[in-house]
């Protein structure tokens, strides 16, 4: 069979991919023909086809398991086997949302347990685990500071700041909770300039919201000072947790002055991130936000568990109770770290990204020269002045079988290649990479060309992506099924 | 809500602290090599930002278990859950009980697809993208709409975006929707609604006029209680003063009946669990989102085009990113960024393994089904079916006592009883049967309905 075929083209009419059960009951009368459909274009598939074409589209693929990937700000490390194994029990899958409580009591333990465990971690008094990604999060997180100010009857603070480092989600979901953001800038040390933000911090302010450590993977050590002065002036801090791997066991979001944060179980617990979800994005809160947690929450009373809503909650954000299957994991894999070794984690997670730091500095530019957390982000810009973009940094590196880092984020760095070894990764790994981001430096200098044309030996080369927005092409139809 | 209960630390002898972590590859040698090269002393100075009174911080965290421990552990906890495969379950309202076919698991259990990131690299992420591609095709063939994103959250999410995107489009800021829709489909609608300051209207099913103002028609095909809307007169209606028609669908009954596409649709939202997915107590589910082409532009969430390579050949790329967060920030379609990629690929799967026959089957097992059990509660004395109008696979029963005495009195028998509507219907109950639900299980549930 040649490579490029779809669904349609392994389709032959009458065959199926399962069997199904026959009809056990009298038939009934049929409903009014207008309400029937008249043609179902779906494939029609045998199953030994179709598992061979999603293996061979699965063999395309590069994931955890297939080796590096430093994808800055998104904490791709190993997922452990057996959490897998223990999120398939079926008395943890085969669970409708709608049963008594009495009868998931088990469930609702686990939750219980998760909401407490991420509350300590993060040192904030309750948590909701109802959001399912970290943008979710950060929305329930804002759509509560709008609720805080205006229970309080503070009616002007319509206004968010956020760094100019921040997340593309952090200004998307303020505009989707109808506020307007301001960016404070950063100083030359990649931190926030206090200067810019006591300018801006005004009555009209609801809160500044930021990523710690920052995009650039850097500690900002004037925290108190931020906290204090946005706190004086009646707005509210709150945080983007999708860097916490960097402070695991080592500080906490509600001790350095956050009122909430939004963490990202599929980041820092280690669930699996399915090429884009499912993740989970619970928000933890203090004492001031509580009331108005997004419903609803577990709680417990003397061993029994039990669903409740907080008095002045922002509401319903999903149709159920956040990824359940998520949270089993990330339950898993919390149950299996004590407070030494989640320390443990973030110490790998930051020697990690330090060690890859100290051996590329001297091949690629560092605009900010100083101790690092999690992550590391460098310039492409030695290598632009050839006439190398990082774009062609990133797609070499996939000719040497690795994944590349995050490139062209954060934004305050030009040509920005920003990566995350993460704790899970072992010396060799990362002695291997440095190594080709070595080769690749030396490339760029000498053979500019093999990069500009890179990949090489990838399934398929550099992709036409104007073209793929010039000539929409969206879907197959079954018209088009044979050719 | 303070954690107040703590778990008691063991007492036994811990030997854990000697074993290394699997999840840690470094020896000791290893470290000291890399803090070498690094040129500290130790990892602590790694971490001087931080000021000193904020490190060191307490944790109050039960020991670490092993896998052999939490496995037990997880499967005691698992085993204190009713779990549905040992009862005949017939609660819908939102989340299904469907077989599942074993390709499913197998096939997102493949950690090419499970590990692998958002596909931003796509020349190493074309199993990810050519199988969103296939899910956007299967969508638009299920829906009969002629584009599809490559999912939501979840049909809620779904519905409250496409309300989002419906006030984009048209600059309008009021949402309509019909009181007919899923409660707390309303309820999220209410939530993001409130969010961006837009007024939400809630109209009765059969209102004689549409809201000029309104940006959106938001109504449930077949509702909340489980019948078909006569709604096209009524979608005309709200096509006439410029406003959008947002259908929420439910997609095994789309194997059988008209697809929103067959109906003046703008856009097509529904929740994808049926598809192949695990109720898993709520989530992860799948948020379907289909729409008009001329709203591909505004639409929310990922969307992969096919393409080709520079050799020619064809491949696919994530497109019309100039919509998302991540390059047009606070002025994206929405802030969506990681959503449901392992769901949407499960219900790819589900849908090419059944196929036309399949889907067209497993609906037609829910329609005969529901109304054999229908038919029976309305025969018995003290119950009817409430509504006449024609369902699918979910009905609304009124019983003789309260559904709750009802639902204790069958999870005994292990049956999970219906929703509990009695704030909704007197004595209403919202019944579900699918195909998963035998002959058997039917029958017991009637006639312990009879029994009481």
């Amino acid at each position: 069979m040649k490579r490029h075929y779809l669904l349609p083209d392994i389709s032959q009419a009458g065959r199926i991919g399962c069997s199904l059960p026959h009809l056990d009951v009298p038939s009934s009368e049929l409903p009014p023909e207008e309400l029937l459909r008249q043609e179902l274009g779906l494939p029609e598939v045998s199953e030994v086809d179709l598992v061979r074409y999603f293996t061979a589209l699965s063999k395309l693929n590069y994931g955890v398991d297939t080796g590096f990937y430093p994808l800055g700000s998104c904490t791709m490390k190993y997922n452990p086997k057996w959490h897998e194994d223990v999120a398939k029990l079926p008395g943890l899958t085969a669970l409708h949302p709608y049963q008594s409580e009495q009868s998931v009591q088990g469930a609702l333990q686990l939750m219980y347990r998760l909401q407490e465990y991420l509350a300590e971690i993060t040192g904030m008094n309750a948590t909701s685990l109802v959001p399912v990604a970290g943008a979710h999060g950060e929305l329930a997180g804002l759509l509560m500071v709008k609720a805080y100010h205006q229970a309080r009857g503070d009616k002007a603070r319509k206004k968010i700041l956020l760094t100019d480092s921040s997340h593309g989600t952090n200004p998307a979901s303020a505009a989707m909770c109808g506020l307007e953001t301001g960016v404070v800038a950063s100083d030359a040390r990649g931190d926030l300039d206090l200067k810019s933000l006591e300018s801006m911090m005004n009555e009209e302010v609801a809160a500044l919201t930021l990523t710690m450590p920052s995009t650039l993977g850097l500690f900002d050590p004037k925290i108190a000072e931020i906290s204090q002065l946005v706190h004086e002036r009646g707005g509210l801090l709150g945080g983007d947790g999708a860097n916490l791997n960097a402070l695991l066991g080592q500080t906490k979001f509600g001790e350095l002055g956050f009122d909430y944060v939004q963490l990202n179980l599929h980041k820092t617990f280690s669930t699996p991130h399915g090429g884009g979800g499912p993740g989970s994005g619970p928000v933890c809160v203090k004492e001031n936000l509580i009331d108005f947690l997004p419903t609803p929450l577990v709680t417990e009373d003397n061993g029994r568990y039990s669903f409740m809503s907080p008095p002045k909650s922002i509401g319903k954000m999903a149709d159920f109770y956040g990824n359940f299957g998520v949270m089993v994991k990330a339950y898993a894999y919390l149950r299996s770290l004590g407070p030494e070794e989640l320390k443990r984690i973030s110490e790998d997670a930051v020697l990690n990204a330090n060690y890859v730091k100290e051996k590329l500095k001297p091949h690629y530019f560092l605009p900010y020269d100083r101790t690092c957390m999690h992550e590391v982000v460098f310039s492409g810009k030695k290598q632009k002045a050839k006439g190398v973009a990082t774009v062609d940094i990133a797609k070499r590196l996939l000719d040497y079988g690795l994944h590349p880092p995050t490139v062209y984020f954060p934004l305050i760095v030009s040509e920005a290649l920003m990566t995350e070894p993460t704790e899970t990764e072992s010396k060799e790994t990362l002695d291997n990479y440095i190594a080709a981001m070595i080769e690749i430096a030396r490339e760029a200098a000498e053979n500019p060309e093999v990069l500009r044309n890179a990949p090489h030996n990838t399934p398929v080369r550099r992709l036409d992506e104007a073209r793929a927005f010039r000539q929409l092409d969206l879907r197959w139809e079954i018209d088009h099924q044979k050719k | 809500m303070r954690p107040k209960h703590r778990q008691k630390a063991h007492n036994r002898e811990r030997m854990t602290g000697t074993m290394p972590l699997p999840y840690l590859p470094h020896t000791e040698a290893d470290r000291s090599a890399m803090l070498r090269e690094i040129g500290v002393s130790s990892i602590e100075e790694l971490f001087h930002d931080i000021p000193e009174r904020f490190r060191n911080a307490e944790f109050s965290l039960p020991p670490p278990l092993s896998e052999l421990e939490l496995k037990k552990e997880l499967r005691q906890l698992a085993a204190s859950n009713s779990n549905l495969d040992d009862y005949a379950c017939f609660l819908g309202a939102g989340s299904y009980r469907h077989f599942i076919p074993s390709t499913v698991e197998h096939i997102i259990g493949r950690s090419e697809f499970s590990t692998a990131y958002t596909p931003y690299q796509a020349e190493v992420s074309q199993g990810t993208l050519q199988s969103v591609y296939e899910y956007q095709s299967l969508i638009c063939q299920l829906t009969g709409m002629e584009v599809s994103n490559a999912g939501m959250y979840d049909g809620s999410t779904s519905a409250a975006e496409a309300a989002m995107m419906a006030c984009s489009v048209t600059n309008r800021s009021k949402v309509a929707v019909l009181a007919t829709v899923n409660p707390t489909y309303r309820d999220v609608l209410d939530t993001y609604c409130r969010g961006k300051n837009l007024p939400l209207v809630t109209l009765e099913s059969g209102s004689e006029s549409f809201p000029s103002d309104c940006a959106c028609l938001i109504f449930q095909q077949p509702n909340f209680l489980g019948y078909f809307e006569q709604i096209e007169a009524y979608v005309q209606k709200a096509h006439d003063v410029g406003a959008l028609v947002i259908a929420i669908v439910e997609p095994i009954s789309l194997g059988m009946f008209r697809p929103p596409g067959d109906y003046e649709v703008d856009i097509a939202v529904a929740e994808g669990q049926p598809l192949g997915i695990p109720m898993s107590f709520g989530g992860p589910h799948l948020g379907i989102f289909a729409c008009r082409k001329e709203y591909v532009r505004r639409m929310p969430g990922r969307i992969v085009g096919r393409t080709v390579d520079a050799d020619g050949n064809p491949g696919y790329v994530m497109t019309l990113v100039t919509r998302e967060q991540y390059i047009r920030r606070g002025r994206a379609t929405s802030n969506i960024c990681t959503s449901e990629a392992l769901m949407a690929l499960a219900a790819a799967v589900y849908l090419a393994t059944l196929g036309k026959r399949g889907l067209k089957h497993v609906a037609e097992l829910c329609y005969h089904k529901a109304h054999y059990a229908a038919q029976a509660i309305d025969k018995l004395k003290g119950y009817s079916l409430v509504f006449p109008q024609p369902f699918f696979k979910e009905f609304v029963i009124r019983c003789p006592v309260p559904p709750s005495q009802i639902n204790q009195v069958l999870l005994k028998r292990k049956i999970i009883g219906g929703l509990d509507i009695s704030h909704l219907i007197d004595n209403g109950m919202l019944l579900c049967v699918t195909e998963a639900n035998t002959k058997r299980d039917i029958d017991i549930l009637v006639e312990t309905l009879g029994s009481l």
